[in-house]
Parts: C-alpha cells; sequence; structure tokens
C-alpha cells in the first residue's frame, strides 16, 4: 500500500471537478428539498394530509421509501430524499471506483503506475479511498445542509451518514465489481445492477415484505429512521456489508491475474461469419441489451408481484378510498400507470448509453478501421440508430411483459395483467428521444457527449421531485414523460405520443447529417 | 504510369493549428512509397484525409483519380489499410477480426489468408484482448494483406514486430507488389524503408521538405571522405562544397557535397594519394539531417508536440 497517500492526491485532482458535480447536485438535493418542504406544509393540517396521501398510496412508497414520521417536516424531507439519494450516491461511487480500478487496468495506464514504487493494491486502494472519502464528506455536507434550515441536528446528521453508509456499500460492491468483470463495460452493468437491485428489493420490500428491505443498503437507509425514531444501530449494518464485500474484493485481487477478470477469457473461433459493418454492430450491442432486457424483466417482475396488494393498504382509511375514487383514480390503475412512468425513464439509461455507443467506437480507432473498408459513415451510423431503436423497444418491451407476468402470476388476472403490459409501448418515442439529445450531441460536438446523461438526470428529478419542489410548469413541460397519459389510469391519447416520436426522429436525422459532415476520430 | 494518389496543396488545421500546411505528395502506381517524419509532422493526419475520416480545409486529393471525401467508399473498395495503433474490438477473435474486415474489403483469398496466419505465426482463435501489441498488428496487417486490393496504406504497420516478422512483413510487401499492388508506407524504421520503398517523401511540419529515390536523396547529402597522401594538400579549404575538414600532416580528413567531389578528389590526387576511403552517407545521416536542419535554419519554428 506505500503510496497510495501519494496517488490519492493526484487522483482527488484528477477527478475534482466531477466530484464536485456530484457534491452540487447531491447536497442541492437535500437542501433544496429541506427549504421546499418547510414552505410548502406551513401548517400541520397541510403535513397530515401529506401523510395520509403517501400512506395510502403505495406507488409513492415503492417510489420514495416508507411512509415513516410523514407527518413531520424532518420525515417528510427524510422521505423525498433518501431513497433518491442512495441511488445517486450508489452511481456516483460506481463511477469512481471502476473508473479508478477495471478501467485503469483495461487501458494498461495503471500498469505505468505498478512499475513506480508504490505497492501493488495502492493504485485501486486510492481509487477506493476517493470514493469512501467522498460519500463521506458529501453525507457530511448534506446532513449539515439539512440542519441548517433549523431541523433536529442529530437526526439530520444521521441524514447525511445514511446517505455516506450507502456509499460505502455501493463503493465495496463496485470494487467487487471490478474484479469479477473483465472489461470495464462489464463492470459498470454488475456495479449498476447492484444499485438496481438494491433499489427495487426495497420497492417491494417497503409495500409488501418488510424482510426484503433489510437485504438491501437502500432500505437501510430507510431503517435508519431519522426523524422518526432514529436508530444509530442501523448504520453499523452498512459499515459491516461494506467491510466484508471490501475484504471479498481485497482477496478477488490476489486470487486474479493482473488484466483479467475472475474467469479467464476462453478461446474463440479461428474463423468468423461476421461479414458486415451491421452484423458488428449487432454483435456489440446484444450483450448491452440481454442485460438490460433480463433487468428489466426482472424489475417487472418484482413491480407486478405486487398484485392487487396496493388496494389493501387502503382497506381501514374510508376516508381516502372515497376521496380517490371521487377524483377518478383507480388506486390500482395509478399505481401501476406510474411503475410503467419509472420504468421506462429508468430504460432512458440503457437508449442513451446505447446512443454513446458509436462514440466509444470512435475514440477507440475501431471506426478509423471499419471506415477504411467499404463501410459508408452512413450505413455505420444507422446501425447503431437501428440498435439503440430495436434496443429500446425489447427493453421496455421486457420491462412491461415482466410486470404483467408478475401480476398475473400473483393474481391470476389476465386480462387486468395485459391491460398493465402493451401500454409500456407508448413510452418508446419518449426513450427514444433521450437518446436523440445524446445522437444530436454526437453528430454536432462529439466531445461532449456524454453531456447526453443530462435530460435523464432532468427527466428523473422532475418525476420524483417535480410535484414537491414546485417546478414551473415549463420546465415540466420540457420532460416528454409528462405529456403521456398515465395508462392504464388515463386513455391512451396518441397525439403526444406522436408529437415525441417526431422529435425523435428530427433529434437522430439531424445528428446523423452533421455526423456525415465532420471528422472521425 | 498513372498516379494512384495525387496531393495538391493539401491543407488541414485543427482549431488553429495547422497540422498539413501546403503538402505535396504523389504515389506512382506499381511503387513502395516511404512516407518518412518526425513524430508529430503530419503523416498519420495525411493518411486520414486520404481514407476520407478527416475534412480537408482546402487543396485536392485523390486517390485512382477519385475524390477522397465525396467518393471515399468507391476508393476503400479498392485498398486495405493498417493504422498505427491497432485497436480490436477485446471480444472478438483474432480469426473473426480478419474475417470481417476482409469481407467488408471486398472479400479474403482463403489460401493467402492460411498462409499468411502461418508466415506471422498467429493464433487466430484467440480473443483480441489478449492479444500482445504486436499480435495486434499481425491480425491488422493479415486483413490487410489477404485482401485482394490495389493499394495497401499501411501507417506504422509494424513497430510492434520482431525482427523476424519484419523479415516476414517485407517479404510481404514485396509479393504484393510483385502483383502490380501500390503501397504508401509511413514509418520510422530506415532498414525497412531502405529495402521495401523505390521512393520516399519527407515531412516536416505538415510540409513535405523532399521527396525523390534514395539515390536522388543521397545526392543532396555529403559524402565523408578520408586520405593518407604523399604531401599535405592545398587548397582544399578554399573549395566551394568541402566541410569538416581536418588536416594532420598527410592525413586528411573532410566531408564533400556531391558537386564538389570530383574537385576535392582532384586536389587530393594532385597531393598523391596512398590511400583513400569514402563513405557514402547512411541512411540515418540523410534523416537526421533532414529531421535536423529545418529547425536550425529557421529557429523560430514551432515545437511540436503530439498531444491530440
Ligand atoms: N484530432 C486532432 N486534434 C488536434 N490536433 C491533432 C489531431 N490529430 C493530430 N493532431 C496534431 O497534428 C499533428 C500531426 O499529427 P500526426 O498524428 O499526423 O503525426 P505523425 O506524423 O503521424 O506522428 P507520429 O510519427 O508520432 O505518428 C500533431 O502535432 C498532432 O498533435
Ligand atoms: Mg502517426
Amino acid at each position: 500500500m506505500t503510496g497510495t497517500l501519494r496517488l490519492l492526491r493526484s487522483a482527488l485532482r484528477r477527478d475534482r471537478w466531477m466530484l464536485l458535480w456530484w457534491a452540487v447536485g447531491l447536497i442541492a438535493l437535500y437542501w433544496l428539498t429541506a427549504v421546499s418542504v418547510a414552505g410548502i406544509y406551513d401548517t400541520q393540517q397541510a403535513l397530515d394530509e401529506a401523510a395520509a396521501a403517501i400512506e395510502s398510496n403505495p406507488s409513492y412508497v415503492a417510489l420514495s421509501g416508507p411512509a415513516q414520521g410523514v407527518d413531520t417536516l424532518g420525515g417528510q424531507v427524510a422521505w423525498n430524499c433518501q431513497v433518491f439519494g442512495g441511488v445517486v450516491i450508489g452511481l456516483m461511487t460506481m463511477f469512481l471506483v471502476i473508473r479508478h480500478t477495471r478501467a485503469e487496468e483495461e487501458t494498461g495506464r495503471d500498469e505505468l503506475l505498478r512499475a513506480t514504487p508504490v505497492g501493488r493494491l495502492a493504485p485501486a486502494a486510492s481509487g477506493v479511498l476517493v470514493s469512501l472519502l467522498a460519500s463521506l464528506v458529501i453525507g457530511l455536507l448534506c446532513g449539515l445542509s439539512v440542519m441548517a434550515t433549523g431541523l433536529a441536528p442529530e437526526d439530520s446528521l444521521a441524514m447525511g451518514l445514511g446517505l455516506a453508509g450507502c456509499g460505502f456499500v455501493f463503493t465495496a460492491s463496485a470494487w467487487t465489481a471490478a474484479q469479477v468483470a473483465s472489461t470495464s463495460r462489464a463492470a459498470y452493468g454488475l456495479a449498476g445492477a447492484a444499485v438496481g437491485l438494491a433499489y427495487g428489493l426495497r420497492a417491494i420490500g417497503d409495500v409488501n415484505a418488510a424482510w426484503l428491505s433489510w437485504l438491501s443498503p437502500i432500505g437501510w437507509y430507510s431503517a435508519l429512521q431519522a426523524f422518526a425514531g432514529l436508530r444509530w444501530w442501523v448504520l453499523g449494518l452498512s459499515l459491516a456489508a461494506s467491510a466484508v464485500s471490501m475484504a471479498l474484493a481485497a482477496w478477488l485481487i490476489t486470487r486474479r491475474d493482473y488484466g483479467a477478470g475472475l474467469v479467464s477469457a476462453r478461446p474463440g473461433p479461428a474463423a468468423g461469419r461476421m461479414g458486415s459493418a451491421a452484423a458488428l454492430t449487432a454483435r456489440l450491442h446484444r450483450p448491452t441489451v440481454l442485460g438490460w432486457m433480463a433487468g428489466m424483466f426482472l424489475g417487472g417482475i418484482a413491480y407486478g408481484a405486487i398484485g392487487d396488494s396496493p388496494g389493501e393498504m387502503l382497506g381501514d382509511n374510508e376516508q381516502m378510498t372515497e376521496m380517490l375514487a371521487a377524483g377518478g383514480v383507480d388506486l390500482l390503475d395509478g399505481f401501476y400507470g406510474t411503475a410503467l412512468v419509472m420504468l421506462s425513464v429508468i430504460a432512458c439509461g440503457y437508449a442513451v448509453g446505447s446512443a454513446l455507443r458509436p462514440r466509444h467506437e470512435e475514440e477507440s480507432t475501431h471506426a478509423e478501421l471499419l471506415m477504411s473498408t467499404r463501410a459508408t459513415r452512413v450505413g455505420w451510423l444507422l446501425g447503431h440508430v437501428a440498435a439503440t431503436l430495436i434496443g429500446s423497444l425489447l427493453v421496455l418491451a421486457s420491462a412491461g411483459a415482466g410486470l404483467g407476468l408478475g401480476y398475473w402470476l400473483v393474481t391470476g388476472d389476465g386480462a387486468y395483467a395485459w391491460g398493465i403490459t402493451w401500454p409500456v409501448l407508448q413510452y418508446v418515442p419518449a426513450v427514444l428521444a433521450l437518446s436523440g439529445v445524446t445522437r444530436l450531441l454526437y453528430g454536432v460536438l462529439p466531445r461532449w457527449c456524454a453531456l447526453g446523461w443530462l435530460p435523464v438526470v432532468y427527466v428523473a428529478v422532475v418525476l420524483f421531485f417535480g410535484e414537491m419542489l414546485d417546478l414551473p410548469d415549463w420546465s415540466r413541460w420540457l420532460s416528454p414523460f409528462e405529456h403521456l397519459a398515465l395508462v392504464p389510469a388515463a386513455d391512451l391519447d396518441p397525439t403526444p405520443i406522436l408529437i415525441i416520436g417526431a422529435v425523435a426522429l428530427a433529434l437522430s436525422v439531424v445528428g446523423q447529417a452533421a455526423f456525415r459532415r465532420r471528422d472521425v476520430g | 504510369m498513372r498516379d494512384v494518389i495525387e496531393i495538391r496543396g493539401l491543407v488541414k488545421t485543427f482549431g488553429r493549428f495547422r497540422a498539413l500546411d501546403e503538402l505535396d505528395l504523389t504515389v506512382a502506381q506499381g511503387e513502395v512509397h516511404g512516407f518518412l517524419g518526425p513524430n508529430g509532422a503530419g503523416k498519420s493526419t495525411t493518411i486520414r484525409v486520404l481514407l476520407g475520416l478527416l475534412r480537408r480545409d482546402s487543396g485536392t486529393a485523390t486517390v485512382f483519380g477519385e475524390d477522397v471525401w465525396s467518393e471515399s467508399v468507391s476508393i476503400h473498395r479498392r485498398l486495405a489499410y493498417v493504422p498505427g495503433d491497432v485497436s480490436l474490438w477485446p471480444n472478438l477473435s483474432g480469426g473473426e477480426v480478419i474475417d470481417l474486415l476482409g469481407q467488408m474489403r471486398g472479400g479474403l483469398r482463403a489460401d493467402r489468408r492460411e498462409e499468411l496466419l502461418e508466415a506471422f505465426e498467429l493464433d487466430p482463435r484467440k480473443k483480441a484482448r489478449t492479444y500482445s501489441k504486436g499480435n495486434r498488428q499481425k491480425v491488422a496487417l493479415v486483413a490487410a494483406l489477404a485482401a485482394d486490393v490495389e493499394l495497401l496504406i499501411l501507417d506504422e504497420p509494424t513497430s510492434g514486430l520482431d525482427p523476424l516478422m519484419e523479415a516476414t512483413f517485407q517479404r510481404c510487401v514485396r509479393e504484393f507488389c510483385d502483383r502490380g499492388g501500390t503501397v504508401l508506407l509511413s514509418s520510422h524504421i530506415l532498414g525497412e524503408v531502405e529495402e521495401l520503398c523505390d521512393r520516399v517523401s519527407i515531412i516536416r511540419t505538415g510540409r513535405i521538405v523532399e521527396t525523390g529515390t534514395l539515390a536522388e536523396l543521397r545526392h543532396l547529402t555529403r559524402t565523408s571522405v578520408r586520405a593518407e597522401l604523399a604531401a599535405p594538400a592545398a587548397g582544399l579549404g578554399e573549395l566551394a562544397g568541402v566541410h569538416d575538414l581536418i588536416a594532420e600532416g598527410r592525413r586528411v580528413s573532410f566531408s564533400a557535397e556531391t558537386d564538389a567531389l570530383d574537385a576535392a578528389i582532384g586536389q587530393l590526387s594532385e597531393a598523391g594519394i596512398r590511400t583513400l576511403t569514402s563513405q557514402p552517407p547512411t541512411l540515418e545521416e540523410l534523416f537526421l539531417r533532414h529531421y535536423g536542419d529545418i529547425l536550425e535554419d529557421e529557429p523560430g519554428a514551432p515545437t511540436q508536440d503530439d498531444g491530440r
């Protein structure tokens, strides 16, 4: 481990902008939530009403966590931030850790470092330390920013440390993923799946089966019960789990060869059958699409398996049932309509990642080699566009199929199951519109391609916080998902679907046209 | 003979940086054309313009008489390219990459593919991710050499090959030329250039500073002469074109420009030659001169950085 500190300093310097943006994003999330909650719920009656709405609506619980202490200001803040914050810090640590471990090893940069007088674990350890340190500092700052709005100091601090705890666990799981997978792409996939699994487990757990939430680090964050009977000891679970997982990663490092994953590469065929850019493109996209399909299918099943029991939560709350019925919204329909939107917003992650693939091909000079052959620019890029389109369709369809299947398995009600399966397809144009932004950047400003992730963040923030942050109408208007009817709770409306489809097409076409005229490489 | 590659006044800028500055280059059919120059001179940039990957700012560039930007696809049907830094798809095996590129170049000769795999001692079953640098390069070379094309564009194709494979490479390129092919070869390996190239062009800071056969280029540099004389030679120092003269009694050594050689030897034989050794310039000297002298001539010449 010699040299770890020196490497740590250089890693911090290298990551300073990235760290700053994650920190600003998370702190803003906590602080703005605390400020706006205090603004919106200025009377106890307002709080009680909000609490009743949350308690009675399982889609809220599935989205944001169990309703605990939500009739207090602090409880509201915690409920609004915590689950989402846990996911965000999970993604942050995933990027930090894999960037410093598997990605460095893959590109051979790590080799340069290892040849200098630093310990064998030092380069990886410095990356992991950056991630742990970032989690802790960001967590503390988030806690302080909540405290600064005048909420109880101890509980505020717990909110911050709980966030750091999530960061610790996901740091450790990402580090483990980096040992198991042999490419950074696969490592991101595994680590991302871990975050998704943690979110999904607690979603089902919070609605239906509390024990499942105890398997998830994000579930532990809620179980800390900040502002609702604080239980400090739960934090110990995060610490223990991250220690175990980090020990596992360190052990795996000694078990595997440098540069390899846990399973060493097997020889491939001596001759190939691929003969066109299209065939290669399909081959390159296939594993990612299959991974996402599997993940979304399972996610769908998990939600669907909640069955019709969301309604049961209302059983003893007649007043609430009447209110909802008067509003014309069937609770079950609302629940599954929201689930579909949420799965679709997650699928945007697939679509944008997929639209970034040509950039990766270009940066690694694969595109250069291909374009010295008969492959045309237009044809090559069109192949990737087609892959994103078909992939998005398949990923969304898997999510819908999972949802319907889960529901059908639990309730046996095939007709309703079908009714929550097909509407997922209405989100295809919206998902493609988000990837269209990336496509446009790719054609016009290839170096800034990664900014294509911003719209995904934006859409997620609008979905999760639009109501609570009281975002102005125009800003919600920008998110395509806000224009679509919440099928099955509302009737399908084809007009916005067609308009969004046209926007997606236009973005993609302009991006492709710009690509024809620019330098490759 | 028809020119396969013809570049006139080619300018390519990256932002404010002029990577290619009025570059002219012609490669005739059937020749192996060496493309030399110091790091960052613009060799790879020229090649990328030829492949239609980069858009030029001005000038003309044609391959097979067709414009490199607008007709790139029809040009690509007839050429194969080996990049300097071969990066392959990590999960494909070498054989899959060779066949993929071969199909995309309009088909591979299966017999030649086998021969080349054997000659280069390449195991096509390995995943690209597990190949060494040299082996990655061999994959690209086999794919290019097995294709049925008229022009090879090779950008430092042998920078990772061992000497044995270097010899194999040279043999294969010669066979390719025997079949009537044309080659543009960018390289830093002078032995390879000397063995293979009919003509060379030397590029510096985006311009061609010298072009011609190796013999012609040698002509431009100095021959070093050493002699033992019967009597001290007079008048050598006054001759234009004689440099670095060292006279110690009856021993002299100097270097002479080609045009001054005759006069200088005349002076020596007047004094009576006992022994005489003369050396034509080595290739290294040739290139050191061309790589270095412009900096001397132009003190303000920009220094090159290779950051992309
Ligand atoms: N995409 C780019 N953006 C900015 N500058 C570039 C780009 N590509 C090349 N350059 C610059 O253009 C110059 C020429 O680069 P080029 O790669 O053609 O050199 P080269 O002659 O191939 O050198 P080497 O022998 O090292 O391969 C270099 O100074 C390089 O930094
Ligand atoms: Mg180069």
